[in-house]
């Protein structure tokens, strides 16, 4: 087991510099000898969020086709423009017409997203290659991590969950505004109500299964004995955080799917499904 | 050395004489030292329920017999063994033949992060220069009857990262330092961002290693991609269970102004 001595500051072993290997480390050309398929996994992580990108840009910058009565794209809720479609939410402005009312709000999901832990290692390893896969070299000279600007950025990631927490009541609202009809009576139900309400349901477990969630109702104690509830949230979340890139998947899926729902609805080509 | 295909010793029961359903293996064996090596190729018989380092100590017995390999309890409980079988960081005794095709080529060679010593053999004091500079465990005084007492609750987190057994596998696999010699000097490595973590969640402990941690430790270099987690032999979770709330803790105190506020006019007790 690990010996410990008492404080001492600086490197043990001052490193080469440079960005070379150690000369003295094993004479081995290959970049890696892994014989799996380990670029399959990076390779499926880039296609899937590039689609998802380009899909979710074309929605929040087409500024149409995001409400069919009663229903509203989650891309665009909460929609707080004048210009919005319906009767959704409180409109706080009037901004320019060509200026699409999800632009304005976008930047929070986005924001959780791109903070995350479980993203974080997503995209580190797909899109920066650092590494592409476990025991596979990087192709950079030099690494820096999350200690300087702009990735030190990535510890804002709490404040996104409490931006991203407030969107998950505003879309549990908006879900249940599901219960109406086109005209707005109260005491109906669809299959467009169904698709918001899970996607609702998946985004706030994807929002509390975090791991800034994890450590802000308890993980942050070191007593857990004198903090019975909190160790009990704790526990609670620690076990959905374990399924945390889980969640982060199924509600990346859910949201654009809501939202594609919405779509052919408002242009016509389907017609929901009324249950009551 | 034997050539592939070369006929060998076949594989046979060492009590009965009988075959055991062994098969011959191509192995490539990283052999070398400092100034230079090579793989070299071998077959080697393999009896049923085999692991690597069997073959490896079959190897040295009948073929290599100057072949240095690093080996102590055969059960995964040392860590001495530790090498890269296929380009992947490993436990010699953990990895089973049988998770290999009979004809696949198995490629053996030392871990890649450190200095070569000699064929499988590294040097890893760079380990334990960094386990040295780490604040040693520092309990709050013992009650009035002598004792130290702590809820069986509140050591579970550390007492997971008590399980390492110091095979260094996610030290060698963490690209920080692997793929990046000159960030050995400001990056401990994730074995001892977890040690920082065992001990900063200790109910006893009253040493304050959480600027340490970012400033002389480097956990600002882990990107968080999890690589450690994955080779560990002892299943810890080293990111998700430690180097996570470590970065966490780290944002209390270094980046989140809600919370440092709430430090400073008492309003967040800090346990």
């Amino acid at each position: 087991m690990t010996a410990t001595a008492p404080r001492g500051t600086g490197a043990a072993s001052q490193g080469r510099g440079g960005g070379g290997p150690d000369t003295r480390r094993a004479a081995i050309a290959a970049r890696t000898l892994r014989t799996d398929r380990w670029w399959v996994q990076p390779l499926v992580t880039v296609v899937v969020l590039v689609l998802f990108i380009a899909y979710s840009t074309f929605r929040a910058f087409q500024n149409a086709y995001y409400y069919a009565s009663p229903y509203i794209s989650p891309f665009y809720s909460p929609c707080i423009t004048t210009r919005c479609e319906g009767d959704s939410f409180p409109e706080f402005f009037t901004g320019p017409a060509w200026i699409s009312p999800a632009i304005y709000i976008l930047v929070l999901p986005l924001g959780i997203r791109l903070t995350c832990y479980y993203y974080r290692k997503a995209y580190y390893r797909s899109f920066w290659l650092a590494p592409p896969a476990c025991a596979v070299a990087e192709p950079h000279r030099r690494y820096t991590g999350e200690t300087r600007f702009p990735l030190i950025g990535q510890n804002v990631h709490r404040y996104f969950l409490y931006a991203a927490l407030l969107f998950n009541v505003i879309l549990f609202y908006e879900a249940f505004r599901g219960f109406r009809d086109e005209t707005g009576e109260w005491g109906h139900m669809g299959l467009g109500t169904v698709i918001l309400l899970v996607n609702a349901v998946m985004l706030f477990l994807y929002s509390i299964s975090c791991h800034s969630c994890r450590h802000i109702v308890g993980g942050r104690l070191n007593t857990f004995s004198k903090h019975p509830l909190q160790y009990k949230a704790w526990t609670a979340v620690s076990k959905l955080n374990a399924r945390h890139m889980q969640y982060a998947w199924i509600s990346l899926f859910t949201v654009a799917f809501a939202d594609f729902y919405v779509f052919l609805l408002a242009t016509g080509t389907i017609s929901d499904l009324r249950f009551f | 050395m034997t050539e592939p295909g070369e006929p060998s010793i076949r594989a046979v029961d060492e009590g009965s004489g009988e075959n055991r359903g062994g098969y011959d293996a191509t192995f490539r064996v990283w052999r070398g030292d400092a100034s230079g090596g090579e793989l070299q190729t071998f077959t080697v018989p393999v009896n049923e329920g085999e692991v690597v380092l069997d073959v490896i100590h079959r190897l040295q017995a009948t073929q290599a017999g100057d072949l240095a390999v690093r080996w102590n309890c055969k059960a995964g409980k040392c860590g001495s063994c530790s090498a890269e079988v296929n380009g992947r960081p490993r436990l010699m005794c953990l990895t089973r033949m049988n998770t290999f095709a009979e004809d696949e080529t198995v490629t053996v060679t030392p871990l890649r992060t450190f200095p070569v010593i000699r064929d499988l053999v590294t040097d890893v004091s760079y380990n334990y220069e960094k386990a040295a500079q780490i604040p040693a465990f520092t309990p709050r005084p013992r009650d009035p009857d002598g004792n130290h007492r702590m809820q069986q609750v509140d050591v579970d987190r550390p007492q997971e990262f008590r399980k390492c057994i110091e095979c260094w596998l996610c030290q060698d696999t963490c690209h920080v330092i692997r793929d990046h010699e000159e960030n050995k000097a400001a990056f401990a490595g994730p074995r001892f961002l977890i040690r920082l973590a065992e001990l900063d969640m200790h109910p006893l402990d009253v040493v304050d290693r959480r600027d340490a941690a970012q400033q002389e430790f480097g956990l600002g270099y882990c990107n968080i991609t999890k690589c450690c987690s994955e080779v560990c032999p002892e299943g810890i979770h080293l990111t998700d269970n430690g180097i996570i709330p470590l970065k966490e803790r780290v944002v209390d105190r270094r980046y989140d102004p809600l919370t440092w506020l709430g430090s400073k006019i008492r309003r967040r007790p800090r346990d």
